[in-house]
């Protein structure tokens, strides 16, 4: 298996770009990557597309092909896929163009992810991502996703005690960060009282503990390690690639506040790369629910189940905490155009670990990791990027 | 010059507050009254309808100032809610006046500028001198679904202005427009309930109409906010107008006469037209009035106006009808039992 790098990165704007369509959107975000990596498009042998639900959201499937023709590659009939796995979607198509490139089959390899969730009404959107869930046993009985998470929220501090304030710290967190990432969907940082007066959504979780819907794209181009100076200086090698599946309805888990996913692809990835926790600088983790993030970081082994609202609580997940999570603002602050969310993460990180991520930089970073989860914990993908 | 040379207002004094129709739908009434800054909202009696308030309007300007009917040559009706699908609301009023038959009419809908575009079509001929005098009429007993977010705010009302070019109690020296094809909002056909298009409504909607026709008049008029004393935007809510009004440079001094919808609701087609009635109630002379409607679909109308000495003078007598400070006052409070009635919300057998 060859050695994988990130040569080129691009995003656009996240937030509801009521001016701008799914096309616009990956097109921009594609042009940004290959200007990163100073790349023609004819260099391009394979694109991996991450998108959850075009059908649903603006009634256009076969987004492969489209990408591949509004790209300007269809009169060079590059393959070019559609990978779908809920809002994890975006993780497992950097995945597939990490394997493609790794196996030999191709060399230049573009990895994309996109959504426009913006253009039908907020009912509609919700309905389509209760597809992530499991239609029969969750979505039809009236389970959405807030209520999904709410439950494990419950469970959660039922079981370990944490107060409603510390779930609350993982917002304020994110929306800090969010405040010094030019492409987020927010941009303000938000107190304590701002989540515990919200709206309530699901109980506990209220309006400022869930993620919002989001129109955005991301890309990302990897290529062999070997050939990656010729487009960079600063190559991001792919040190692991990994990803785990679960029970896709949330009552058939051994335990609903632990996701078992993450923890397989968690240590699938610190395996394959020779790595343990310890040796991460920061994280992106997928907390479409504030609950998520406190799961997340516990999974992959950051700290001890139960434990992580005090973590939290006490900024160890901050910038200059001892493991800085969701520096991009996370899915809260950054938003969540779902089968972006996976690229998007791989960008943050690429960033960081080039020294350019601004007012939010981790000083001195040599290795991140990206985890992006499908429903409610049924696909995991968990990417370990590094310096070389 | 062309101008108001009377208006009147109409509002039911039923009223329903936002916390009984929060109860009902099991919200937060804090979350939505702190999201919109709409307390508490008008409802037409069992009897009314956007007919019998844009009678009730246009006779209270006509109760201030005496203008021939036989001169009246134009009656247009703006509204969302007209009575009959085919049948002119219009020619409703123009009998109840005694303006009929020498005269043009037709009902008017843009959604809530549709009252504004009626007073730019009276001014254009009024200036052409095709008729002495029109009347122009935004009114709405307001569509919103049960359940829907617009429940909280669609009130009934509205407001008469007769235009012509003699003797006006304010001159309209400019009136400039914006429209585009956009769909924030919407009711077909057969439809009971108007539909939107959520979050849509506000940036891509309102506030590019309403900032889009703002600048533009400030533009041809060569004015800037300081030049206004009062302004009156169309306010859905009570955010949207304190939004746009601070985007633009404008105080909240200067919008606070004409923004009544706290605790009037949105009246839609009446909307703008009754908040610069509230703020006409308090002008004096030499006042100069910015006023921006909005209609979604979507376009916005702006006009530059100022209030002349004639509001001062003896041929009109502002006391003489009801102003909308009065009507608002002394209200009967509904619950949502007896507003569902009020509202035919409730089907019953015939």
């Amino acid at each position: 298996m060859r050695d994988v790098a990130v040569i080129g990165i691009g995003c656009t704007r996240f937030g509801e770009k009521w001016s701008e369509s799914f096309r616009d959107m990956f097109v921009e975000a594609g042009a940004l990557a290959l200007e990163d990596a100073q790349l023609s498009g004819e260099k391009i042998d394979a694109m991996y597309v991450g998108n959850m639900s075009a059908g649903r959201f603006i009634e256009q499937e076969h987004i492969g092909a489209l990408i591949a023709d509004y790209a300007g590659m269809a009169t060079r009939h590059i393959p070019a896929t559609r990978v779908e796995a809920a809002c994890a979607s975006g993780g497992l198509a950097f995945r597939q163009a990490v394997i493609a490139v790794a196996s030999g089959m191709e060399d230049i390899v573009v990895a994309a992810g996109v959504e426009k969730m913006t253009d039908v009404e907020p009912g509609a959107s919700t309905d389509a991502l209760t597809g992530a869930a499991d239609r029969e046993w969750e979505g039809f009985v009236g389970a959405t996703f807030p209520g999904l998470y709410a439950m494990i929220a419950q469970d959660y501090m039922h079981k370990y005690g944490m107060t409603r304030e510390q779930l609350a710290q993982v917002a304020v967190k994110n929306h800090y960060n969010g405040a010094r990432n030019p492409i987020a969907q927010f941009q303000q940082e938000i107190t304590l009282n701002t989540v515990l007066k919200s709206t309530m959504v699901a109980e506990p979780l209220r309006l400022f503990d869930c993620s919002p819907i989001t129109d955005g794209a991301a890309a990302v181009i990897v290529a062999p390690l070997d050939r990656a100076r010729e487009f960079t200086d600063t190559p991001i090698k792919v040190l692991a690639t990994a990803q785990a599946s679960d029970s896709i309805a949330l009552h058939d888990r051994r335990d609903i506040s632990t996701l078992d996913a993450t923890v397989a692809a968690g240590q699938r990835a610190f395996k394959m790369a020779k790595l343990s926790h310890k040796d991460i600088n920061m994280v992106e983790v997928h907390d479409c629910f504030s609950i998520a993030e406190i799961c997340a970081i516990e999974d992959l082994g950051f700290c001890k189940k139960g434990t992580a609202g005090k973590f939290t609580a006490d900024g160890e997940t901050a910038l200059g905490g001892k493991i800085p999570v969701n520096t991009s603002g996370g899915l809260k602050a950054c938003g969540h155009p779902v089968g972006a969310t996976g690229i998007k993460q791989v960008n943050e990180i690429v960033q960081q670990l080039r020294g350019t991520a601004g007012k939010r930089q981790i000083d001195g970073a040599t290795i991140g990791m990206t985890h992006n989860v499908g429903g409610t914990g049924a696909t995991v993908a968990v990417h370990i990027l590094g310096r070389v | 010059m062309v101008g108001i040379i009377t208006y009147g207002v109409y509002i039911p004094r039923y009223r329903i507050k936002v916390e009984e129709i929060a109860r009902v739908w099991g919200a937060n009434a804090a979350d939505i009254t702190g999201g919109l800054g709409v307390f508490e909202k008008s409802v037409p009696d069992l009897d009314e309808d956007a007919a019998t308030i844009a009678v009730e309007a246009a006779r209270n300007a006509l109760l201030r100032r005496h203008v021939d009917p036989k001169e009246i040559g134009a009656v247009y009706v703006g509204s969302e809610s007209h009575p009959y699908a085919v049948k002119p609301t219009a020619c409703t009023v123009g009998e109840a006046i005694g303006a009929t038959p020498n005269m043009t009419a037709a009902d008017y809908e843009f959604a809530c500028k549709a009252g504004t575009a009626a007073i730019q079509t009276c001014m254009g001929l009024v200036k052409s001198k095709m008729i002495p005098y029109g009347v122009a009429i935004g009114s709405d007993v307001s569509q919103g679904a049960p359940g829907d977010a617009l429940e909280y705010t669609a009130a009934a009302g509205g407001a008469a202005y007769v235009i012509g070019n003699d003797d006006p109690i304010a001159t309209i020296h400019h009136t400039c427009s914006f429209t585009t094809d956009t769909p924030d909002f919407w009711r077909r056909e057969g439809q009971d309930y108007p539909r939107h298009g959520g979050r849509f409504t506000g940036d891509p909607g309102y506030f590019k109409h309403v900032k889009g026709a703002s600048n533009l008049l400030l533009e041809q008029t060569k004015k800037t906010p300081k030049d206004f004393t009062y302004a009156v935007f169309h306010q859905p809510n009570a955010k949207f107008p304190q939004k746009a009004a601070k985007d633009l440079g404008f105080t909240a001094e200067q919008i606070k006469p004409g923004l009544v919808v706290p605790r009037l609701g949105n009246t839609y087609s009446g909307a703008s037209p009754v908040g610069l009635a509230a703020t006409l109630d308090i002008a004096k002379p030499g006042d100069t009035i910015f006023v921006c409607s909005f209609g979604s679909g979507a376009g916005s109308d702006a006009f530059d106006i100022e209030v002349t000495d004639a509001i001062a003078g003896d041929k009109f007598r502002r006391d003489a009808a009801p102003g909308v400070e009065q009507q608002l006052k002394n209200p009967i409070y509904l619950d949502y039992a007896r507003y569902a009635q009020h509202k035919g919300k409730l089907v019953m057998q015939s």
